[in-house]
């Protein structure tokens, strides 16, 4: 994907509000709605996308017409960068605004949303706009190489056991090939880990070496690169690839985007979704089965829970009987309760008794 | 002697003190705080009535001082016609001694004990006389007059009497010495002085409380009101003991005599039908009618058609008036929004002529978050106590007021917001709950009357805040497309390298409204209005428009100079502006002028009232149009609270 052909994209956007302008129309902008009822299965690629239902965003309403004077800002603050070669993190781009007058952003929520907006419209991902979003610190290990390349333009080959200290290899914001390759891998499978403190007892435990995985610290709800790493990782190298979470609706969520597809990033859910991937637990019927010390739901926690009951990408069999039975008991565990049969249990008896059921493990 | 005839003479001994005493609750004085604003309502309703039939501007002073503790002196002077010395212990010191006995009239001393019962509280709690000035206009001196009440006769008992020169032409003053205890805010005299000055609008009364502070409650307007008629009772409404007391009164010798002048509506023809259905003989002695007798005759009256009573006798207090008394005394708290008020048609219930008038103000700092406030008048005197027994509560809780704007729980009750609803009965009787006369009991003509009433100043309030809403999101767009839009297109020609496009098109598409406003300037003792009109839609416009401009005299206009108002007579194109003026003299302060429009779409139109007349067909108009405006809004994205990334 080219900068210059991004930038034609965006600049479509601008001559079709000219374009209305000059025939007495209000300027508007068409883009897909992104609400949880507007996400469609999409079986070419196995993942969950928007679906046809639009908004339009129309100058005759002071939202709207924000909106349209800020894209037509924004879309020169891309053109220079592209021109001077040049990125910008969104928070970044939310500080420059504050000399663009009427258009300036009030929130940072304000010019995120904008950069997804732009995304949806034109097909591109923020990247090819020049915007990046913070580095999120999620990270790898495990015996796989990789090559980089750095600041300086040079490539680095690091190697993500032998080469990276206890906090393992910090994944960038850009995973692209042009900027990562993966040079070697020894494993057998790849597991996402939400909490930091389990990743952590993975690593103390050996359970790479053990297992011959790549552990994958996935920091809550995953960032796109960290979400898009995975994918690579799964189609490239062949690597079956499991999630670890918490036992609680925002867990089941996080597990939703890596696997189906997130509400929010619908419209590139192909390039950042791993269909095949598992979910290892914790599950309500974990929690049942390994008599696990539990919380009990917020109002919170159950609101989420019937939430993803309505949810498209839920309705699965599996997925419907675990968050019933989860709204039965009124009760949630942390990965970490399974501390209560000592430091080794999870990587001793849980997870090699759930990976083999899986069959990712023999 | 009989049994019955030694009961009767103890009857007649029983003492008006002890009457008084077992009867306190009835009569207003059963706690110190209601002690005290029951005495001064007495004094201040004896004043107003007596100003209004001498037809002079009532001036009235009321004072209350702490004498000890427990115990109050009130002071209240009018400068009404005065009282002839006979008669000034007549009316002070004998209960139940009036003017008006028979009278069927619409008065406020209907519905009192009298000022003689206060006479006598003080009496019985403090020992002390009233003090008495009274002078006529006829007289050169005064008389001061300390005086008691025979408690056993029920006969009033001068002490001392003064002949003293009193700087005033006439007038009345009383000074009462009671046991009460004083206080501020609700159900207090503040208020029921206040909410005296509201509907009596014509009335000057200056309030100096126990602590000094003083309060006066100006004269909104000069005009007194229209004294009431008196009129014949309407046999319709008339009781059994009220019959009798006619009938041994009467200066008539035939039954039918008596019907027909002693009654409206009753023909010679259709007194000779009573008689008949009460199997009487229309040539007895009236004064010799038996209690039975009476009976069958009240009976019969019910068995004839009778046309209702006169309903003009009624003197309803107006709506400017109202309007005028709610700004005066309310204007501090910086209402919003003042409805018009409304007055109804005179209606009848049980042969009783009535008319209800209702009022409400809205927003500026009244509380947004209590019940609203409900002021209660009958006759023009306000109701303080039993509000939740009043007719006039049962018919806002049945009005459904969320639909007008106000919260409301289950569309019944009291409604919450920022807002004070007034509901005024006048009545040559008005039907009150119990003797002590505090609520007005649950008639349905009165009822219904009531709710039809605040129904339609309900719509005035919804349109109110339609009109609010709609002129904030027309200010929103002002913004839009004087601000927002033109930078769109610099903006947007600037980045495919093409001429800033023309915007009006787009404008009138967006605005699609008539808008008019305008600017004051000032010049030495002249004030000149600007008037813009801009043209937002793609129409011509043709239309006329006026300006009724409050205060001062027109010098000048480009428009048609009419007795008190401008008329221009409006030719405008799309998307374009057009410039009025005038100019007024002798107008120190501006008001705001009211714009009107006639012979164009009153919803197309911000800034101006379609011309009154029409004014309910165009209601319904804006809100359909209103309503349609909600429906083509965009269907936002709902963000779920609870979502990834």
């Amino acid at each position: 994907m080219s900068s210059e052909e991004s930038l034609k994209k965006l600049y479509q956007i601008a001559e079709d509000i000219y374009e209305d302008l000059v025939r007495g129309e209000i300027p508007k902008m068409k883009l897909a709605a992104r609400n949880r009822s507007n996400i469609v299965f999409d079986s070419r690629y196995g993942v969950w996308k928007y679906g046809d239902s639009k908004i339009t965003r129309s100058a005759k309403k002071l939202d709207g017409a924000y909106m349209l004077l800020r894209t037509l800002y924004v879309m020169e603050f891309i053109k220079e960068m592209i021109r001077d070669k040049k990125s910008s993190t969104l928070r970044e781009m939310y500080y420059i605004s504050e000399g663009w007058g009427l258009a300036k952003f009030h929130t940072q929520d304000e010019s995120n949303k904008l950069a997804e907006d732009l995304e949806v419209i034109t097909g591109y991902l923020r990247e090819d706009f020049k915007l990046r979003p913070e580095e999120d610190g999620a990270s790898v290990i495990g015996n796989i190489t990789v090559e980089e390349i750095n600041r300086k333009g040079k490539p680095m080959r690091i190697n993500c056991r032998d080469d990276v200290g206890d906090s393992g290899y910090l994944i960038p914001y850009n995973v692209e090939k042009d900027k990562l390759k993966f040079v070697d891998v020894d494993a057998d499978f790849v597991i996402g880990i939400e909490t930091g403190g389990m990743f952590d007892r993975l690593v103390e435990n050996g359970f790479d070496e053990k297992a011959r995985a790549i552990l994958v610290h996935i920091k809550g709800q995953p960032a796109r690169s960290t979400r898009r790493l995975l994918k690579r990782m799964n189609e490239e190298l062949g690597l079956p690839v499991v999630i670890f979470t918490d036992g609680d609706p925002w867990s089941f969520r996080i597990f939703a985007s890596v696997a189906y597809g997130a509400i929010k990033t619908a419209h590139i859910s192909e390039y950042l979704t791993t269909p095949t991937a598992e979910f290892v637990g914790i599950t309500t019927s974990d929690i049942l089965n390994y008599d696990l010390p539990t919380d009990k739901l917020n109002d919170r926690d159950i609101a989420a829970l019937q939430s993803e009951l309505k949810d498209p990408r839920f309705q699965t069999p599996f997925w419907t009987e675990e968050i019933k039975l989860m709204l039965k008991i009124k009760k949630k565990a942390e990965q970490q309760s399974l501390a209560k049969y000592g430091l080794d249990y999870v990587t001793d008896t849980y997870l090699p008794e759930k990976l083999t059921e899986l069959g990712v493990m023999s | 002697m009989g049994v019955a005839h030694r009961i009767a003479r103890k009857q007649r001994e029983i003492s008006v003190a002890e009457f008084f005493e077992k009867n306190k609750q009835i009569l207003g004085f059963d706690s110190l705080t209601k002690a005290l604003v029951v005495s001064v309502k007495e004094a201040v309703d004896n004043s107003l009535d007596a100003c209004e039939e001498a037809e002079i501007l009532p001036d009235i002073y009321v004072e209350i001082q702490n004498i000890s503790k427990d115990e109050y002196r009130i002071i209240v002077e009018d400068n009404g016609p005065g009282i002839i010395r006979r008669n000034i212990p007549l009316v002070f010191g004998k209960l139940l001694y009036g003017s008006r006995f028979h009278a069927i009239r619409q008065s406020r001393g209907q519905q009192g004990i009298g000022i003689s019962a206060v006479v006598l509280y003080g009496q019985l709690t403090t020992g002390k006389p009233a003090r008495i000035i009274s002078k006529i206009k006829e007289e050169e001196v005064a008389y001061e007059l300390l005086l008691t009440i025979d408690t056993k006769k029920n006969e009033p008992r001068v002490i001392k009497e003064i002949p003293k020169i009193w700087d005033r032409e006439q007038g009345t003053r009383i000074e009462i010495n009671i046991r009460a205890r004083y206080v501020r805010g609700k159900q207090s005299v503040y208020e029921y002085l206040q909410q005296t000055a509201i509907v009596n609008p014509h009335a000057q009364i200056t309030f100096v409380e126990p602590d000094g502070k003083k309060t006066i409650f100006k004269r909104a307007t000069d005009k007194l009101p229209p004294p009431p008629r008196e009129i014949k009772p309407h046999p319709h409404g008339i009781e059994l003991g009220e019959l009798l007391n006619m009938a041994r009164n009467t200066k008539t010798y035939r039954l039918t005599s008596f019907l027909t002048t002693e009654f409206s509506r009753v023909s010679p023809k259709i007194a000779e039908e009573i008689c008949k259905k009460a199997y009487l003989y229309g040539e007895m002695r009236p004064q010799e009618l038996s209690i039975d007798e009476a009976k069958r005759l009240l009976e019969a009256f019910q068995k004839v058609k009778l046309m209702a009573p006169p309903t003009d006798c009624l003197s309803p207090i107006g709506d400017n008036l109202i309007k005028k008394g709610l700004k005066n005394v309310l204007g501090s708290l910086r209402p919003s929004f003042y409805a018009q008020p409304i007055t109804r048609a005179p209606k009848v219930y049980n042969g009783n002529p009535f008319v209800v008038e209702v009022g409400l103000v809205y927003g500026g700092e009244l509380p947004k978050d209590q019940p609203v406030k409900i002021l209660r008048f009958a006759n023009r005197v306000p109701l303080l106590y039993q509000q939740g027994a009043c007719v006039t509560t049962k018919a806002i809780s049945n009005v459904d007021w969320r639909r007008y704007g106000l919260e409301q729980r289950g569309g019944q009750g009291i409604p919450v917001g920022p807002a004070i609803i007034l509901i005024h009965v006048a009545s040559t009787r008005i039907p009150f709950t119990s003797e002590a006369k505090e609520a007005i009991a649950d008639v349905p003509e009165i009822r219904e009357e009531i709710e039809l009433a605040l129904k339609s100043l309900g719509r005035q309030l919804r349109l109110y805040n339609v009109k609010k809403e709609r002129k904030s999101k027309m200010t929103e767009k002002f913004f839009l497309v004087n601000k927002l839009l033109p930078e769109i297109a610099r903006k947007s020609a600037e980045i495919v390298e093409k001429p800033i496009p023309p915007l009006e098109p787009v404008i009138s598409k967006i605005m699609n409204v008539v808008w008019i406003d305008e600017k004051v300037e000032k010049e030495e003792n002249k004030i000149k209005v600007n008037v813009r009109v801009a043209n937002f839609t793609p129409k011509h416009h043709k239309f006329v428009l006026y300006g009724d401009y409050p205060l001062g005299n027109l010098v000048d206009t480009d428009g048609i100079a009419e007795e008190d108002y401008v008329k221009w007579d409006v030719d405008i194109k799309p998307i374009s502006y057009k410039h009025f003026y005038f100019v007024l003299e002798d107008a120190d302060k501006y008001g705001e002028t009211n714009y009107y429009v006639e012979d164009i779409s009153p919803n197309i139109v911000i800034g101006a009232e379609p011309l009154p007349g029409d004014w309910n067909i165009k209601l319904s108009e804006i809100e359909e149009i209103v309503e349609e405006e909600e429906m083509d809004e965009d269907i936002e994205e709902e963000f779920e609270v609870i979502d990834d990334e």
